[in-house]
């Protein structure tokens, strides 16, 4: 079995899920598992490791907010461990720390992996090339296979282990040092990571009607709202939201994509969900070839009907 | 200040890629090409700190002669100087050696301030940029949607799930550029005319060799044929019944 190091997100000491996936990633592909974890609420969320099959946390301690200073750290425990391999998820923390550490062990990286394997210390990353248009299965000569894994594709694994946890100093010194966040408001989940996204485009016909694409998404209640360019572009939606090849990639359990044609550019972003509902009035929409369930019509007759029985559904559970 | 712009020569966004015949890349014959989309803010972003802050911009790519286009262009919105490190196998390479080559050229440009894009949208790697920080051992700061320069000091915005983070660093540095981050102007006349007939140069570089190997390439899964389960409100019972008992996800 191989070590692999595994950078674990946790807010307020609660491990992020998508960090969950990957430490099950870093398991399914034959992994002892150790974690690296950082910032304020860290040691009790390295407790909770070993429920998840991870045999060692280590806690970056007293350290400052800065992403080049806690890759350097966390190449120095990849060597210590003797890691064979260095995963985190491909969030926007796991994307600005991966290169970075894969840099400091002279080792290329893997970006956003959808399917990880290992024989041994030989790995195997799949992982979707041009927004998905092409899926690439890809070998490693790496001194360390560094790979980050999307959000919502692997299982996290359960297990009855216990985890053991080492605290250690984190060093200072970083060369840029978050300063402060603008969180944001009402902690409304992020289209990457959610099980659910409902996504609106410019058959909302403005801004004003987005509240109906809120209204389905909390009606599900698990669901992110997303969003086509154009209306981004038209300033309809904050630019978070874009879904799409210049937007994020997701690949939720369920995608809901209402009055969006569904351009190339855009099924790049969300062809890869599970299940994929179009609601559309134009019958020849584009985006009905890649979805499995459709309704012919006009969103705002269905979508309002839609979160009405969505909310009757999950009342009677 | 000595800026430079990494851009990236990519398949159109709108292009339908195939499959090479040997399942190991993909057919670029008929491959229509762009500047990476995020490519465009960073040029954009270096032009503009130039205006403010003085000093000049060179835009270099590691690509093929036809980049020479690309260069063109951004040469004909302001930027000063453009270098070709020529090669063919550009889009084959690994984050890591395509990040070592254009390290070196940097570190001969004697550049302080670097921009690229927050990822290059063919092979999606979204880790040159950072990559590049490390091996010089400088600042970087990714995704970043909003930048303010005062003498050797920077403050940076960037992109996170949890919200918009300030970060402050100190130059010299990399700055990958997130969607937002400014509205790429277009060339004016006058400027298309005075680089019409610039010649791009060209240069050989040191070969790092990849450490990613191609196994296999392959067209996305095909999507089962879907259903439409009728129109307007009245198929919406249809649907919440198919996503319960057939899909299962609500
Ligand atoms: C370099 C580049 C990158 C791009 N990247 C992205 C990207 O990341 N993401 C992205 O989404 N796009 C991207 N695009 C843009 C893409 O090509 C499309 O222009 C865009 O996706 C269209 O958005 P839309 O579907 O909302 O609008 P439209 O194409 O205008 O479609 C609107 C749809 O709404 C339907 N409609 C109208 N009224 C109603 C109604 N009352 N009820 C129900 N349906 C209705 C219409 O039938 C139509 O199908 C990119 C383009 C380029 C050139
Ligand atoms: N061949 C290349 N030539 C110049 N710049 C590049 C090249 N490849 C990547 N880059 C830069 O690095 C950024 C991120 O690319 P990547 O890490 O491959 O997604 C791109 O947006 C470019 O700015």
């Amino acid at each position: 079995m191989s070590n692999i190091l595994v950078f674990v997100e946790q807010f307020s000491g609660k491990v992020s899920r998508a960090s969950l996936e990957c430490v099950g990633a870093a398991r399914a592909a034959g992994g002892n598992v150790c974690a690296v974890l950082a910032g304020a609420g860290a040691d009790g969320a390295a407790a909770d490791l070993g429920r998840f099959g991870a045999a060692k946390a280590i806690v970056l301690g007293g350290g400052e907010a800065s992403s080049d200073a806690l890759a350097a750290d966390v190449a120095a425990i990849a060597k210590e461990e003797g890691a064979k391999a260095f995963l985190c998820a491909a969030t926007s923390a796991g994307r600005d720390l991966a290169p970075r550490v894969a840099a400091l062990l002279d080792s290329t990286l893997f970006s956003d992996c959808t399917a990880l394997s290992a024989q041994g210390d030989a790995f195997t990353a799949v992982r979707p090339w041009l927004a998905g248009k092409a899926i690439a299965t890809l070998t490693s000569s790496a001194p360390v296979f560094c790979a980050t894994t999307r959000p919502n594709v692997f299982a996290a694994s359960e297990s009855s282990g216990t985890c053991a946890v080492v605290a250690r100093a984190a060093s200072a010194g970083g060369k840029a040092k978050v300063t402060g966040i603008e969180a944001k408001s009402g902690g409304k989940l992020d289209v990457k990571e959610a099980p659910v996204v409902v996504s609106g485009g410019r058959g909302m016909k403005g801004p004003e009607h987005f509240a109906l694409i809120e209204e389905l998404a909390a009606a599900f209640g698990n669901a992110a709202t997303g969003a086509s360019r154009a209306v981004v572009d038209a300033g309809w939606r904050p630019h978070s939201e874009q879904v799409g090849q210049t937007g994020k990639t997701v690949a939720p359990q369920l995608y809901v994509a209402v009055g969006i044609s569904g351009a190339i550019q855009h099924l790049a972003g969300m062809r890869t969900s599970k299940v994929i509902v179009a609601i559309n009035k134009d019958a020849e929409a584009p985006i009905f070839k890649v979805a499995d369930y459709g309704i012919v019509g006009d969103a705002f007759e269905v979508v309002p009907a839609l979160a009405k029985a969505v909310r009757e559904l999950k009342a009677k559970g | 200040m000595k800026i430079v712009a990494c851009i990236k020569r990519v398949p159109t966004t709108e292009a339908q890629v195939k499959v090479s015949a040997d399942q190991k890349g993909l057919d670029t014959a008929g491959l229509s090409w762009m500047t990476s989309f995020y490519d465009e803010l960073a040029v954009e972003e270096a032009i503009r700190s130039k205006e403010k802050h003085g000093g000049d911009v060179t835009v270099l790519t590691l690509g093929p002669s036809e980049a020479s286009k690309d260069v063109r262009e951004f040469l004909a919105r302001g930027a000063d100087a453009g270098v070709i490190l020529k090669d063919d196998q550009w889009h084959a390479r690994d984050a890591r050696a395509t990040a070592k080559i254009l390290c070196a050229r940097i570190q001969k440009a004697g550049a302080e301030l670097v921009f690229l894009g927050k990822l290059a949208t063919d092979r999606d790697n979204g880790a040159v940029g950072p990559m590049i920080a490390t091996m010089l051992g400088w600042a970087c700061v990714t995704d970043v949607v909003a930048l303010e320069l005062n003498g050797t000091q920077g403050s940076a915005k960037r992109e996170t799930e949890q919200g918009i983070e300030t970060v402050a660093f100190a130059l010299p540095a990399v700055i990958t550029c997130q969607k937002g981050l400014n509205e790429p102007r277009r060339a004016n006349l006058k400027g298309i005319m005075a680089v019409k007939a610039k010649a791009i140069p060209e240069e050989s570089f040191e070969d790092v060799p990849n450490q990613q190997q191609v196994q296999k390439v392959e067209p996305p899964p095909a999507r089962k044929a879907g259903r439409i389960v009728g129109e307007g409100a009245a198929a919406v019972q249809a649907l919440v019944d198919a996503l319960r008992n057939e899909a299962g996800v609500i």
